[in-house]
């Protein structure tokens, strides 16, 4: 059976699975700060992944503005409707049962969805890489950008990870996902602090689509696919922890990698079945702590 | 009537009512606080003490009647706009995050008045936390958690403590301790609302005791005539 494997392939899908992985990890690392902190299960996360590329989209085609430049606008741009949002759908329901949240922003997202579809049809639209070539490394062809992604997203990653772990900013939020009333009586405007959260999670999500852009088509239901397997990663890491969803992330994209290797028929459907069996032995997922459920 | 409350409370609750959900747990509840005074809340448990506490603070949403700290007031406000005024809340479960250090749980709270206490004034007046201040915040002992919960509202400045149950679950030694550190933030000016079930504790320390039963105030008693008339407080108590 490995005999049968050509390095090309065995290393190509691994290449393909650290790429999905990135995506995997950036995304679910986002709806884990959400959820942490508002206990709301962000079904709108793909929509705004898919809004982030096609900022990313509309300001190359109407404003001409360079790949670099939609990198730091489009997140942004996305960032503040998503605050916009928050303010306006997601506090009011703020007392209520959190899945009257959860069925918000999976509303907010059949509407972003329906609305750029009806606007530019179902069909993706490419988007030019920002770097071209690549390296021949002899078992493998590696383009430039692939790469790139890999290396921007572990930044990404470990960046958020250690403004989250190791700072003061990252103290109170903590803290809040523990106990919000306590940290704000304090004197902590802990409203103010939930709305930067959800957009800097939007943010998040919207930086991975942009940055998805060159590699995927930029199309409505670009979010929707993902989330499917990016909620899965949250199941399997523990809903609401940071460091478990990067390394879920990662490590499920390279799993689905190698099964398409090994097991071609079996690649669409491993990620669930670990996340049946993460379930049924630690139903809290891997990484989480009773406490910071 | 009116100047009287000016000069005499810098904290007057009237006719405070509160609710969890749809059930109402304070049904008109007056007292006033007179700044450098030692105030206790003494009642059985549910009597609405600690609600009383988490309605001047706001922590209880759902809520009518007047509560003004230094003429104004704070019944329409959010509890980090009450917590900026210059009141501070020791909850009784004491609230140690466990995903913070004991240094990051104890540095938390932000600085919002002048006269908070420094980082390191505060780790020198509490010794055992400086030798924990790596360890998980909820790795301390009981007494140490209850020190920590005190002393992180010390940093923000604010110079009116509500504090709920204090020496609860305590070994008595330890009771000593926080009663030792609560006689000295009295001297040092702090105005002080404290809830307590212990009788001794709470005449150790405090100038007047309010007695709460049901949700409602029945009777207002200095130190010296809760000691002179125990029977009829334990008789409010039950005990």
């Amino acid at each position: 059976m490995f005999d049968a494997i050509s390095p090309q392939l065995l290393f190509g899908q691994l290449l393909i699975g650290l790429i999905n992985g990135s995506f995997y990890a950036m995304l679910s690392m986002g709806l884990a700060i959400i959820f942490g902190l508002m206990n709301v299960v962000n079904f709108a996360h793909g929509a705004q992944y898919m809004l982030g590329a096609f900022t990313a989209w509309l300001l190359l085609n109407y404003l001409g503005v360079p790949y670099w430049g939609a990198l730091v606008l489009a997140p942004v741009i996305v960032a503040a409707v998503g605050m916009a949002m928050e303010r306006a759908v997601l506090r009011p329901l703020q007392h209520l049962d959190h899945l009257y949240g959860l069925l918000a922003t999976y509303a907010v997202a059949l509407i972003v969805e329906g609305l750029i579809r009806q606007r530019y049809g179902a069909t993706g639209m490419p988007y030019p890489s920002p770097i071209n070539g690549g390296v021949n490394l002899g078992f493998m062809f590696l383009p430039w950008y692939r790469f790139y992604v890999v290396i921007f997203s572990i930044v990404i990653c470990l960046g958020t990870w250690l403004l989250i772990e190791h700072t003061r900013l990252g103290a109170y939020l903590r803290a809040a996902n523990e106990k919000p009333d306590i940290v704000e009586s304090f004197g902590v405007n802990v409203p103010r602090m939930i709305t930067l959260t959800y957009g800097f999670g939007v943010g998040l999500a919207a930086l991975s689509g942009v940055l998805a852009a060159p590699i995927y088509q930029v199309s409505p239901s670009m979010g929707t696919s993902l989330m499917i397997t990016v909620f899965a990663v949250v199941v399997i890491g523990g809903i609401g922890s940071i460091s478990g969803a990067i390394m879920t992330g990662y490590v499920l994209g390279l799993v689905e990698a190698l099964t398409k290797v090994f097991y071609p028929a079996g690649a669409g459907m491993v990620v669930f079945v670990v996340m049946i069996i993460v379930l049924l032995m630690k139903p809290n997922g891997m990484f989480s702590s009773p406490e910071r459920l | 009537m009116r100047d009287e409350v000016t000069t005499a409370g810098i904290l007057s609750v009237n006719d405070l009512h509160a609710w969890y959900a749809e059930s109402k747990a304070l049904h008109g509840i007056s007292f006033e606080v007179r700044e450098g005074e030692l105030l206790t809340l003494i009642g059985r448990n549910g009597a609405g003490k600690t609600t009383t506490l988490r309605s001047i603070m706001g922590i209880v949403r759902k809520r009518t009647g007047s509560v003004r700290f230094r003429n104004e007031e704070l019944i329409d406000k959010r509890i980090y706009q009450i917590a900026r005024k210059g009141l501070a809340y020791c909850p009784e479960e004491r609230a140690i995050f466990s995903s913070l250090s004991v240094k990051e749980n104890l540095t938390l709270p932000p600085v919002l008045q002048k006269g908070g206490m420094a980082d390191d004034e505060l780790l020198k007046a509490f010794p055992n936390l400086q030798r924990r201040a790596s360890s998980q915040g909820t790795k301390l002992s009981g007494g140490e958690q209850q020190m920590l919960a005190i002393a992180r509202i010390l940093r923000t400045g604010s110079r009116f403590l509500l504090l709920d149950e204090p020496s609860e679950g305590l070994a008595p030694v330890v009771v000593k301790e926080i009663a030792e550190l609560i006689r000295k933030l009295k001297r040092q000016g702090f105005t002080i609302i404290l809830v307590e079930q212990n009788l001794r504790f709470a005449r150790s320390v405090a100038d007047r005791h309010v007695i709460v039963e049901n949700g409602r105030v029945v009777d207002i008693l200095t130190s010296d005539a809760l000691s002179q008339d125990m029977a009829r407080v334990q008789s409010y108590l039950g005990v």
